[in-house]
């Protein structure tokens, strides 16, 4: 009751008196198991690392500094290879995620009883493997390579794609559909008609957002040995080639603020 | 031409909304269809081109029955009916010249309208009615960058373009301002009888209505209750249709545009 009576004025209050003290005790609740954990994770912590922390982290510094500059002639392959990775990846997973998301999509799907729980399905399962694994899967089934690493990023990209994809499907003005649909066209001419119009902004957007995200992911992937820079980072730690390292990151960061911005700018032109 | 026999609507929720509705339009006539919300109107009208499924009676459009049709035929039955909408249902993306042309949907394969390869007669004939309404300049804009009135007059094209027998209009004018309104209301009214179309207007206006059509039928929880002159609703007919207010306000103020109009001419 947050309306009280005294002295006949009424007073508003946000919460009545048991509500704020069962919040009182929850907040009471939520420190006491922080400072419980806290000790937990206190006396399970090696500390003798980590306050040596800052002086290997400074041993590394000096061993990494400068970049190996005269190595980004063996590079240039290797980036390339990352970036076909993202972009094929993502076009894969783009074809694929388009009928996913139709079947998926309350509004489209031919049934709601059958289909629609395969296709949540294969959304579900694509998106909760991380693309690392993926790698390690299909590396073992077709071998390693850049294929692989495709593929991989492939698989990974259909479920998140189709699962925006679906949601903007969801998302459309019926009254456009509707309008369509009494103008007599066929199932696929309201669809090209009434429902492709309004998701291609949020199609395009997906697009180049996972393009985005897969350059990042693709990076690593060659610690699997799935292709692309990854492979060169991994020869390079393994022989505690410092320098090399370091410029291999530092092409990675160019290749990933690259990519941040070629999606900024197709985002913003479509919308 | 169009006759509703035992026409009825229930819906999943157990709500009626339509109580075996029986009315006949004849060729050419234009019909006003009021009512207070939820009195069935949008649905009437959704039912006759089953947009939403009717869940008894039939649809005679020229002595064919449209709730017994399959997929196939219902789709060249839709053809015949021209539907309007009240927020417009443009497809905002899409240019003017598109969305008249999408009227053409029903008779064109799906690859010639997916690369927008129209017969030429369809694409003359949406630059005329384009003409028609005032809109020529516009065809080649987007439909998000016309106002209310300008987008409802494509969506008049857009049916139009069908080559209709029957208009079913949903409350074409809520979203306007008053001079859109009556504009766009004579612009419906002169095209059907250019045309000779029959038009069901679904509309909240009752004087808007009365200065436009010659019948106005007026629906009252899903069943009709008044049928007759727009003249004939008396102040006890639409306390009958909305249930009590003062109606001598609504009445009068028809009249007295009715004045200004015959004036003005």
């Amino acid at each position: 009751m947050p309306v009280l009576e005294r002295d006949g004025a009424q007073i508003w209050r946000r919460r009545t008196g048991r509500e704020s003290l069962i919040r009182w005790f929850g907040w009471l609740l939520g420190v006491a198991v922080f400072v419980y954990c806290w000790q937990i994770i206190s006396a399970s912590t090696t500390w003798f690392f980590v306050w040596d922390a800052p002086r290997i982290a400074d041993d590394i510094w000096t061993r990494a500094t400068p970049p190996r500059w005269d190595y980004i002639t063996q590079l240039g392959r290797p980036i390339w290879d990352t970036l076909n990775i993202a972009t094929l990846g993502t076009l894969i997973a783009l074809c694929l995620a388009v009928p996913v998301a139709f079947l998926a999509a309350r509004n489209t799907t031919p049934s709601a009883l059958f289909i629609r729980p395969i296709a949540l399905l294969i959304i579900v399962s694509t998106r909760s493997i991380n693309s690392l694994i993926w790698a390690l899967l299909l590396i073992a089934i077709i071998g390693p390579g850049v294929f692989a690493g495709v593929i991989a990023i492939a698989i990974r990209s259909i479920g998140f794609c189709a699962k925006l994809l679906y949601e903007a499907i969801e998302e459309i003005d019926h009254t456009q559909v509707e309008a369509i649909t009494a103008t007599g066209a066929s199932r696929w001419q309201v669809m090209a008609y009434g429902i492709v119009p309004q998701i291609l902004p949020a199609f395009a957007g997906i697009a180049v957002f996972r393009w985005d995200i897969n350059i990042r992911e693709s990076t690593v992937l060659g610690l699997v040995g799935a292709g692309g820079i990854g492979l060169q980072l991994s020869a390079s730690l393994n022989v505690l080639a410092w320098p090399q390292v370091s410029l291999i990151l530092l092409v990675i960061l160019a290749a990933v603020v690259i990519s941040e911005w070629v999606s900024a700018k197709v985002r913003s032109a479509i919308i | 031409m169009l006759r509703l026999q035992k026409l009825t609507k229930t819906y999943k929720t157990g709500d009626q909304a339509l109580k075996a509705i029986d009315l006949e339009v004849p060729k050419g006539q234009v019909l006003a269809l009021i009512g207070p919300s939820g009195a069935g109107k949008s649905t009437m009208i959704r039912c006759i081109n089953r947009l939403v499924e009717p869940s008894s009676g039939a649809v005679l459009l020229e002595d064919v029955d449209l709730v017994s049709l399959g997929s196939g035929a219902l789709r060249k039955a839709r053809r015949e009916m021209g539907m309007i909408f009240q927020e417009y249902a443009l497809v905002e993306r899409l240019t003017v010249m598109e969305n008249v042309l999408s009227g053409r949907l029903g008779y064109v394969g799906f690859w010639r309208s997916f690369l927008r390869r129209y017969p030429q007669s369809d694409v003359d004939e949406a630059f005329r009615l384009l003409d028609r309404v005032g809109l020529l300049h516009m065809a080649d804009k987007r439909a998000d960058e016309l106002s209310g009135g300008q987008r409802q007059r494509v969506g008049i094209c857009r049916a139009l373009i069908q080559n209709p027998k029957l208009l079913l209009v949903d409350e074409p004018t809520a979203s306007l301002d008053p001079k859109t309104s009556r504009q766009i209301m004579r612009l419906i009214t002169e095209l059907c009888q250019e045309r000779g179309l029959a038009a069901i207007i679904n509309i909240h206006d009752v004087a808007l209505a009365q200065m436009f059509v010659p019948r106005v039928v007026g629906l009252r929880f899903g069943e009709i209750v008044y049928d007759g002159l727009p003249t004939g609703l008396t102040p006890d007919k639409l306390t009958e249709i909305y249930g009590e207010e003062d109606w001598e306000a609504t009445i009068e103020k028809v009249e007295e545009e009715d004045e200004d109009i015959e004036a003005a001419e």
